[in-house]
């Protein structure tokens, strides 16, 4: 094993919580209707491209990329649109939807190879591979769902010398990215060998907190065993450390390089995917699935049987809470992913998307007390910020509306993982004024680069 | 049906408050307030018991009346700016005299600024130069420690000079004995006599993480350093830097005043560079200033320094690429 | 001793004069020639620098009104809303065509009892951050957040939220209409609209363009699209806006006949005189009623 290592600044210890770390992954039974959100990836909404009344197979697709930081939407099941409609998400906002009655026979798109053994053999060239994960609508699983396809095209110039599999996993309560390490072990190892085809990367590396040690020792033995199929691939345990999944911080952790302010993880030569996304690359280019289902865990402390279920995008999330054991009393906190980086939702029967990784419930007490006090600047913001930036100064400074100098305090570099807000004693909500700055300032931005 | 809260993430949060970090801060001086009862008895408690009332009575009655605001004294802020003025002013002092730097600490220093961490300068050390100013000779007349078992609880207390003092006045005569300094068998303030008493409690505040090591090392070396150069220099005329160390009130500002958070920087560097200037203004004071003692004043004075510190010394940005390490 | 005086007095009295002299000769190589008028016309403007006039500040708009008027002979394009131009158009020796007062609208009526709250809301109170989180406590998209960004911006003090129903109020009194609030509000709820004669207009006060079942859903006060009104109005001046009706200012006479048919009471008029009590309307004039009371 490898030693330990650990990205050098700020961070947060928050409890971990990850109650339903030994429970194996069901497959969660398919719902009478669902509802597919068009948009499911950080860019622009799919268009639609079914009618009320037609019929669609499972796999096929319903929504077509609009723009380039966007990804294809596939039926997530056998069935008839009924209609085309707004439904409640878990952004808060109603946004359009394919509604489908689920038959009860499922059909496949043709093309899709049913089979559950292991396909080693790697058909496809870099630039097929990249199209693939394209065309099946592959998007980062770790909750940001930006497109896959989009990171993996290297621009000119550039090199990518590593694929680092983030497999952190450093929020708390979640638990689906380690099942998915722990069951499909094999097949997410053979995406991480497409990865590396696709971009001719030399090396893969595969960060994993250490609080996993069980998905670190069966991927090393599986390693070890199939020295010839995953020859340069590597397991790097990562101290087990908030936000030691973030994007640069990963990358300087493993590599020790930094991704300079301002610009992406390719400049370091580094390209940085999801373990759920690897494993749905592995089903899209070998099995050729478009991406329909996903890992969700469904938890909390007051949860009855906490789990992590096989669910197809589009299941509403209140069937998923009532397979727990229904939504116990007093939770007050609905929270589509983790408790540090995820979104509060309104309502319960949102739809699941590619980005849901979780849905967790919380009560007050877990939520905190969040009485707010004075600041006292006491700095703890300061020393918790990975990105050694200062919180309370940039607070203060979008609360008074001056987004020059909250630019030329580095807003922009500020990647929302919430240690400060975390762990500020005073219980103000730094994070919501820093977001609300960083949109503003970003806007000042955008229009002065456009003049 | 359940009414759910909509909130920006984060949703979970460390398990602290303002007012937790107060309740340490109360805690930690216990073993001082303990040593002070001891060796001074009623005076002290009585002292304590005034100035900690004062303080939090003047804030409530300020919030309540002045402000209308919302009254925060439950977050103790007030009852650890008494305590540290307590344990400045020396166990004989008039009682009024602690309610008139009471009231000068919170009304004065504290909520002029708009109360808990916007206030410029420590409060306790403004209530306690105040009154330092304004009467002199009875902030200067120090009891000396006799153990409550000797004479009783409510013992007249016996005045005597401070160590400090007698360096002061009758240059280096005869050298204490350093056993009674560490232990607080010795004149002063009631509070900073029993150096141990106050290392204890820092050593809890700093396993709580609500002070930081920084300030406090950097003010006791260089207070260290530069007494000894001076030492080194003239032995016969300054005395050795270990007595500097547990002298005066050194311990009890390094560790609890020049570390409060809303007056001393916010980065590493920023903390050396404040605990240097306060050890060597302390010292600058201490053997060419008119006053026997300099700690307070060094601390004020570096207080002022702060947001330019701040400013100066931000933290090291993540992805600030070395030109040298690109290539 | 009289000899410091002396010397004292001398020294202080030549460094004055020669410095005195030094000033005159600085001032006169740096002086800024601008012309007085800009100075007259500053004078008269409200000096809140709220920006509603497209310009930096008071001053800016000054200087840019005597510009014009010198190098066009106009100040067409150029308007203080909270001034009358033609005091401007005085000092400058011009004449324009008096502008329309206007005055800040606000298109939403989801107050606490409206559009009750289905979630609750914690966090910072920026309305423009609240609205990347989730659609509101009553669950309306397009519907006031209450959090008072709009307030914050006013520069006249003609802005507050009423703590009853969670929604601004304008202060008809002290509002000038310069747009600050409209600028500021992150779901355009609201709208500049003239003033009207006597005060005097009628709006939807309504901003939602989803479909009606949904409207329902989350608002007892909200737009429909029903298009009642926009049958009944004889002046042809309601337009439907996706499915929000929309009273065009410049049509509308204020006869008032839309308030009266729109089910949903979310057409207001306002500083009417009450209407002759008739016993079928009991919700329309509540409603007028309670309007003419906040005004």
């Amino acid at each position: 094993m490898n030693p330990i290592k650990t990205f050098p600044k700020g961070g947060v210890h928050p409890e971990e919580n990850k109650l339903s770390a030994d429970k194996p992954i069901q497959n969660f039974p398919m719902p009478k209707q669902i509802i597919v959100p068009l948009g499911q990836c950080l860019g622009a909404p799919a268009d639609p491209i079914v009618q009320k009344g037609d019929h669609v197979l499972t796999g096929q697709l319903i929504g077509t990329a609009k723009g380039f930081v966007s990804a294809n939407v596939h039926s997530p099941a056998t069935g008839t649109v009924t209609k085309i409609d707004v439904v409640m998400d878990h952004t808060g906002y109603y946004k359009p939807a394919v509604f489908i009655d689920v038959d009860d026979q499922e059909q496949w798109i043709e093309g899709y190879i049913d089979t559950d053994e292991l396909l080693t053999e790697i058909k496809l060239a870099p630039n097929e591979i990249i199209n693939k994960i394209k065309e099946c609508g592959i998007v980062g699983m770790g909750g940001a769902t930006f497109p896959t396809h989009v990171k993996l095209m290297i621009p000119e110039g550039k090199k990518a010398e590593y694929i680092i599999i983030n497999a952190a996993e450093c929020e708390p309560y979640l638990t689906c990215d380690n099942r998915l390490l722990l069951e499909k072990t094999k097949e997410f190892l053979m995406g991480v060998k497409i990865l590396m085809t696709a971009v001719n990367a030399p090396k893969g590396i595969i960060g994993i907190e250490c609080n996993k040690k069980g998905a670190i020792e069966l991927l090393d033995k599986t390693i070890n065993e199939n020295r010839e199929l995953y020859k340069d691939i590597e397991v790097q345990p990562l101290k087990t450390k908030y936000p030691q999944g973030g994007e640069k911080q990963i990358i300087k952790a493993i590599t020790g390089r930094e991704v300079p302010s301002g610009k992406l993880p390719i400049e370091t030569g580094c390209v940085v995917v999801n373990v759920a996304s690897t494993f749905a690359i592995y089903e899209a280019v070998q099995k050729n699935k478009p991406l329909i289902e996903r890992i969700v865990t469904v938890t909390g402390k007051s949860v009855k049987n906490p789990g992590n279920y096989r669910v197809r995008f589009g299941t509403p999330a209140n069937l998923l809470i009532e397979a727990v054991g229904g939504l116990p009393e007093n939770i007050t906190n609905v929270i589509n992913g983790g408790p540090m980086m995820g979104k509060a939702v309104s309502v319960t029967d949102f739809p699941c998307i590619k980005g849901t990784s979780g849905i967790l419930l919380m009560t007050t007490n877990e939520a905190q007390d969040r009485h707010q006090t004075n600041c006292i600047r006491c700095g703890r913001c300061a020393i918790a910020c990975p990105m050694g930036l200062q919180p309370f100064l940039l607070n203060k400074l979008s609360k008074l509306n001056m987004f020059d100098e909250t630019e030329s305090n580095h807003i922009m570099d500020c990647i929302e993982c919430g240690s400060c807000e975390f762990t500020c004693p005073a219980n103000i909500p730094l994070l919501d004024y820093i977001r609300y700055g960083k949109a503003k300032t970003g806007a000042i931005i955008r229009s002065r680069n456009q003049k | 049906m359940n009414q759910f809260t909509i909130s920006g993430s984060p949703h979970v949060h460390a398990n602290e408050s303002t007012r937790r970090i107060m309740i340490d801060v109360l805690i930690a001086l216990m073993p001082a307030l303990l040593v002070a009862i001891y060796y001074f008895g009623w005076y002290a408690l009585r002292l304590t018991i005034v100035s900690v009332g004062t303080c939090v009575l003047a804030e409530w009655l300020i919030q309540k009346f002045l402000i209308k605001g919302p009254v925060t004294i439950n977050d103790c802020s007030a009852a650890v700016t008494g305590l540290l003025l307590a344990f400045n002013v020396p166990a004989n002092l008039p009682v009024w005299m602690v309610v008139v730097g009471g009231i000068v600490a919170i009304g004065v220093a504290k909520m002029p600024f708009g109360g808990l961490g916007k206030n410029p300068f420590n409060p306790a050390l403004v209530g306690r130069v105040f009154m330092l100013v304004s009467f002199p000779a009875a902030m200067t007349t120090w009891p000396q420690a006799q153990p409550i078992f000797q004479n009783g609880f409510f013992a007249d207390a016996v005045t005597g000079p401070t160590p400090l003092g007698i360096l002061k006045e009758e240059g280096l005569t005869n050298n204490p004995e350093l056993l009674d300094m560490v232990l607080g068998n010795r004149g002063g303030a009631f509070g900073e006599v029993c150096a141990i008493a106050l290392l204890i409690g820092a050593i809890y505040l700093i396993c709580r993480r609500v002070i930081e090591i920084f300030t406090p090392l950097s003010i006791l070396l260089t207070v260290f350093i530069f007494a000894g150069i001076c030492h080194l220099i003239d032995p016969t005329t300054y005395i050795a830097p270990v007595y500097h160390l547990v002298y005066g009130g050194l311990i009890l500002g390094a560790f609890y005043m020049a570390t409060d958070m809303v007056t001393s920087p916010m980065t590493i560097r920023g903390k050396l560079l404040f605990g240097f200037g306060i050890g060597a203004i302390t010292v600058i004071i201490r053997l060419w200033g008119a006053y026997p003692e300099g700690v307070s004043f060094a601390i004020l004075i570096m207080n002022a320094f702060t947001p330019l510190i701040n400013k100066a010394f931000k933290p090291y940005r993540f992805g600030v690429v070395k030109p040298s390490k690109k290539q | 001793m009289n000899n410091i005086l002396i010397i004292s007095l001398l020294v202080l009295g030549i460094l004055g004069g020669v410095l005195a002299v030094i000033l005159y000769f600085v001032a006169q190589k740096f002086k800024v020639e601008e012309n007085p008028l800009i100075d007259e016309v500053a004078e008269c403007l409200p000096g809140a620098n709220c920006g509603g006039c497209g310009f930096a500040g008071c001053r800016a708009l000054a200087e840019a009104c005597v510009k014009s008027a010198a190098e066009k002979g106009n100040i067409d394009g150029l308007a203080c809303p909270g001034t009358n131009m033609q005091t401007v158009a005085d000092i400058l020796h011009l004449t324009i065509a008096a502008a329309e007062p206007k005055i800040a609208v606000v298109r939403c009526n989801g107050s606490c009892a409206n559009s009750p709250a289905k979630v609750h809301y914690e966090g910072a109170d920026i309305c423009a951050f609240a609205n990347t989180l989730y659609a509101g406590e009553g669950g309306c998209s397009k519907g006031c957040l209450g959090l008072g960004d709009c307030t914050k911006k006013c520069p006249f003090d003609a802005l507050h939220i009423n703590k009853e129903t969670g929604l601004p109020e304008v202060d008809e009194k002290k509002c000038v209409g310069c747009g600050a609030c409209a600028k500021a509000c992150p779901r355009g709820i609201i709208e500049l609209r003239p003033r009207g004669k006597n005060d005097r207009r009628v709006y939807v006060c309504c901003s939602n363009t989803d479909k009606g079942a949904l409207v329902i859903k989350n608002c007892n006060v909200g737009c429909i699209g029903c298009q009642k009104c926009v049958k009944t109005c004889p002046f042809e001046a309601i337009e439907m806006r996706g499915n929000l009706a929309y009273i065009d200012p410049a049509k509308c006479k204020s006869c008032r006949k839309c308030e009266e048919v729109c089910p949903r009471g979310t057409i207001h008029a306002v500083n009417f005189p009450p209407r002759k009590p008739k016993a079928e309307e009991p919700v329309n004039q509540e409603v007028t009623n309670e309007n003419k009371a906040n005004a």
